[in-house]
């Protein structure tokens, strides 16, 4: 008896999964997990062949963290089998996992920045080998080895701090190859990654299946399943919709499998026809928060009916940039004209009112009080203007139908409306409501920061269609993005940040990933890399 | 809901240890509560008392829930307390206006002392980052000696050193009326001052556009900022309020309860106003209510002492036990959700519903 994986195909029945399973590193077999009021997973079936990378797809609250959760022994499935080479296991906690051989690498990492590599690689299991004399000298030249061994290039002794992003995740990487990890969970490992890391990203994980590790993506981006993996298992609202073999499936019918519909990828937009600058910035440098300049000497111009795109690896000076320009940082020298007024001098609420709007990066930090009712979060901009109140008296009612109104047309799902806690809200609704409260306000300028971050693809969708709308209405929006693929999509111009300064700016119609990569990585037009 | 739940199971499990305690010193527990809530309750005298001890309560609750609420943590309601008392005592000793004019002023003049005294930490914390617990506290000790050098340089009395003279009567709070109602209790107006605290606060904290800033400042001070809110500004005015409403009472306690200040004590109803708010769960009523409670074991505790060998230190350990199931809720809250069969999640248990990715 045999079973073919081709598209959509499931594994039959109980007895041939008998047969199979010595070739699977791990199988989660009906695996259900109930939260107080939903079901997480609704038997899931999830079978990972050794020596394969298995992409794991779904949208947001599909289910993906709460099964990997229950394979990294986080919680316990109510029903179904987990087995680790075909026996049997429970997985009653993360050591258990460890012990199994199932490492896992966190999309946010967990490192300690003042801590070298080699320390941070055997945190936590350092003592039970070494007696409470901490050797770390062998364990330098074990991760030295390691790192040889499977092309990660990584210097046992440098700090955290001094190392870039994807080295880090090499380090998690590391981390778990150390601890004799046979399969690896990789959460979102693409994320904070610019195009040319990916790639090594990539090469790296051939690497380790050839040395006969296994390998889990989750992830929701198609084109890196295509690129990766060898299987792929599509999740949809906690129940498995199925395995396909990623050769044989295009990314349109993996996107369909994940939303359930058809999905389009190319973002429909008319070529932008830009009026008059919106907003100017001229020579502009900011501080950040090491007190060096985040931001130096950039100028720009953003033009109503124009979308800007800012695109650039964390940490370029983004964030100084936006908070700039909506008063939420101090300039140092420069200058930022809004419709040619200047606003540098301005306060927070005066830039707000003179028609910036403003989707913040980080929308628990900054974008909502979560404390608040959703109604209270809509007005946050807005409480103190009629008819939301008057001489200092709150009027609820106005408040409340305000916020519905939003609720209504963003679409924002949550258990009791407008009076739900902003906390309860899924991220992907807490962003729409923040999206809906600043394009509400209908700005001239409207800064989106990552406006899709962490979204699925059903909802990146209409909120790019949201953004394009508010361009085609006269407006200038300024779009800042760590996802390339969103600015090249979205934008009409783009611009590039390394290092705080302003690599160049370029037609989005004219340039490609390719070009975009290298003056991310501060190489300017025209130059060689 | 579950704040109240909170808050009844602590006084129950504060309860339940005083009876331990009692127990395991000798004593019938069952006798001894009977005495406790006989003395606080027995007759109207007795309620009155019980009432007017609730008084400095609901002010100092309504101060330390009222910087909660904001995200403040005002531990200086005692020396507010002693400011404010000072600068009323001080106009009613002073001045010889009209009885409405003459406790008007005194009002004022009690919210005023105890909001400048809460003012210079607010602006620190504004200004310079200086953690509120640590420049409060410190003004504590401040007010205190400021009041032990003011009051006999000023204020002191023929006879005695260690207190200013007594207040004329109409300089008071006392009105005969109340007192012959309450069969002589020392209840006076300042329960009604305190009745009308509770929904002046109320409204602000939950009607206003104030309150609304206060209150985004004290959940988020970056979304605050990012809303346009004045963020140090509303930090500032907040210390102001939560000092005068702390102010006040020192104004009911000086004025009111008693008819003079003393000099040597730093207020114990100022800390007492931090076991307030949190068995009051920060909410106006929920602090009127508690002060109630907190009112009722104090003056309680004297009858119980009176006809039972229970010592008045098991009434004060009965009160710091009560006060610490209300400042460790957090466990109790655990305790109410394991009842109702719920496992803890922590956030990322809720993965389903949440976005991925923050």
């Amino acid at each position: 008896m045999y079973v073919k994986f081709v598209g959509g195909l499931f594994i039959p029945s109980f007895l041939e999964e008998e047969i199979l399973s010595m070739d699977y590193a791990v199988e989660m077999l009906g695996i259900r997990k109930e939260f107080p009021g939903v079901v997480a997973n609704d038997d899931i079936t999830l079978q990972l062949k050794r020596g394969e990378i298995h992409a794991l797809l779904g949208e947001n609250g599909a289910g993906k963290s709460t099964l990997m959760g229950i394979l990294f022994g986080m919680y316990q499935a109510d029903r179904g089998t987990i087995r680790v080479n075909g026996k049997e296991v429970r997985i009653a906690n993360p050591n258990v996992a460890n012990r199994l051989g199932i490492g896992m690498v966190h999309q946010h990492f967990k490192l300690v920045d003042t801590f070298t590599v080699t320390e941070n690689i055997i945190l936590g299991s350092e003592n039970s080998r070494w007696g409470f004399v901490l050797d770390t000298r062998s364990a330098s030249r074990r991760i030295a080895e390691l790192s040889r061994r499977y092309g990660l290039n990584v210097d046992p002794d440098a700090k955290i701090e001094d190392i870039s992003v994807g080295m880090q995740q090499r380090v998690e990487i590391l981390k778990m190859l150390y601890r004799n990890a046979d399969v690896l969970i990789l959460d979102e490992p693409t994320a904070v990654l610019t195009p040319q890391e990916i790639q090594e990203l990539g090469a790296i994980l051939k690497n380790l299946i050839q040395e006969d590790k296994s390998i889990i993506l989750i992830t929701h981006k198609l084109k890196e399943i295509k690129a990766f993996a060898d299987r792929c298992t599509v999740i949809r609202r906690g129940k498995t919709v199925g395995t396909v073999e990623v050769a044989a499936a295009s990314e349109a019918a993996m996107a369909e499998m994940m939303v359930g519909r058809q999905v389009s990828f190319k973002v429909e937009k008319k070529p932008a026809s830009p009026g008059d600058a919106v907003l100017q910035i001229d020579s502009l440098s900011v501080k950040n928060n090491k007190q060096v300049l985040g931001l130096n000497g950039v100028s720009l111009e953003v033009r109503s009916g124009e979308i800007v795109g800012i695109a650039g690896v964390e940490g370029n000076g983004q964030s100084e940039l936006v908070e700039a320009v909506t008063g939420l940082r101090k300039t140092e020298s420069g200058g930022i004209r809004l419709k040619g007024k200047d606003i540098s001098g301005l306060s927070i609420r005066d830039r707000n009112e003179s028609g910036i709007g403003h989707i913040p990066e980080d929308r628990h930090k900054r974008g909502l009080v979560l404390d608040y009712t959703l109604a209270e979060n809509m007005v946050l901009e807005v409480y103190h203007r009629d008819p939301f109140s008057r001489n200092g008296i709150l009027n609820k009612s106005a408040i409340r139908s305000y916020a519905e109104r939003i609720i209504g047309s963003y679409d924002v799902r949550s258990g009791q409306g407008a009076a739900s806690v902003a906390r309860s809200l899924s991220g992907g609704n807490q962003q729409k409501a923040v999206i809906g409260r600043e394009i509400e306000g209908d700005p001239d300028l409207l800064i989106a920061v990552q406006p899709t971050r962490g979204l699925d693809v059903g909802s990146i969708e209409y909120i790019h269609k949201r953004l394009i709308e508010h361009r085609d209405r006269g407006k200038a929006v300024l779009l800042i993005s760590l996802e390339l693929d969103e600015v090249l999509n979205v934008s009409d111009r783009i611009a590039v940040l390394n290092n705080g300064e302003l690599i160049g700016v370029v037609e989005a119609s004219e340039t490609n990933e390719n070009e975009l990569g290298l003056m991310m990585a501060g190489v300017r037009k025209g130059e060689t890399a | 809901m579950r704040n109240t739940i909170v808050s009844l199971l602590a006084v129950v499990f504060g309860l339940l240890a005083g009876a331990i305690l009692m127990a395991v010193t000798g004593h019938n527990p069952i006798e001894g509560y009977t005495y406790l809530m006989q003395g606080g309750l027995k007759n109207t005298e007795r309620l009155g008392n019980t009432l007017a001890t609730a008084t400095p309560l609901i002010f100092t609750g309504l101060s330390v829930a009222f910087a909660f609420r904001t995200g403040l943590f005002n531990i200086g309601a005692a020396g507010q307390m002693l400011i404010g008392g000072l600068c009323a005592t001080a106009i009613g000793l002073t001045f010889d206006w009209p009885r409405t004019v003459l406790l008007a002023a005194m009002v004022l003049a009690g919210f005023i002392g105890g909001a400048v005294w809460a003012f210079l930490p607010g602006l620190l914390k504004a200004k310079y980052n200086v953690h509120e617990v640590v420049s409060t506290i410190m003004l504590n000790w401040i007010a205190f000696w400021t009041v032990n050098y003011a009051v006999p340089a000023y204020f002191k009395a023929e006879s005695l050193e260690t207190e200013s003279r007594i207040l004329p009567e109409a300089a008071t709070l006392r009105v005969p009326g109340l007192t012959e109602m309450f069969d002589g209790s020392y209840i006076n107006l300042g329960i009604f001052l305190g009745l009308i605290a509770v929904i002046v606060m109320a409204f602000l904290i939950d009607r206003t556009t104030l309150g609304y800033e206060l209150k985004a400042v004290g959940f988020n001070r970056h979304a605050a900022e990012y809303g346009g809110i004045a963020v140090n500004r509303s930090i500032v005015v907040s210390m102001l309020i939560s000092g005068g409403l702390a102010g006040l009472g020192g104004m009911v306690q000086y004025t009111g309860n008693a008819a003079n200040i003393q000099i040597g004590i730093l207020p114990s109803q100022g800390f007492d106003g931090i076991a307030v708010a949190l068995l009051g769960a920060n909410s106006p009523v929920g602090v009127l209510l508690a002060a109630i409670f907190f009112g009722l074991l104090y003056s309680g505790r004297g009858f119980m002492n009176a006809m039972t060998e229970v010592p008045p230190e098991i009434a004060d350990s009965i009160i710091a036990i009560i006060i610490y199931f209300a400042a460790t809720s957090i466990l109790i809250e655990r305790l109410v959700r394991r009842f109702k069969g719920r496992l803890p999640l922590n956030r990322s248990g809720t993965a389903p519903q949440q976005g991925k990715g923050e």
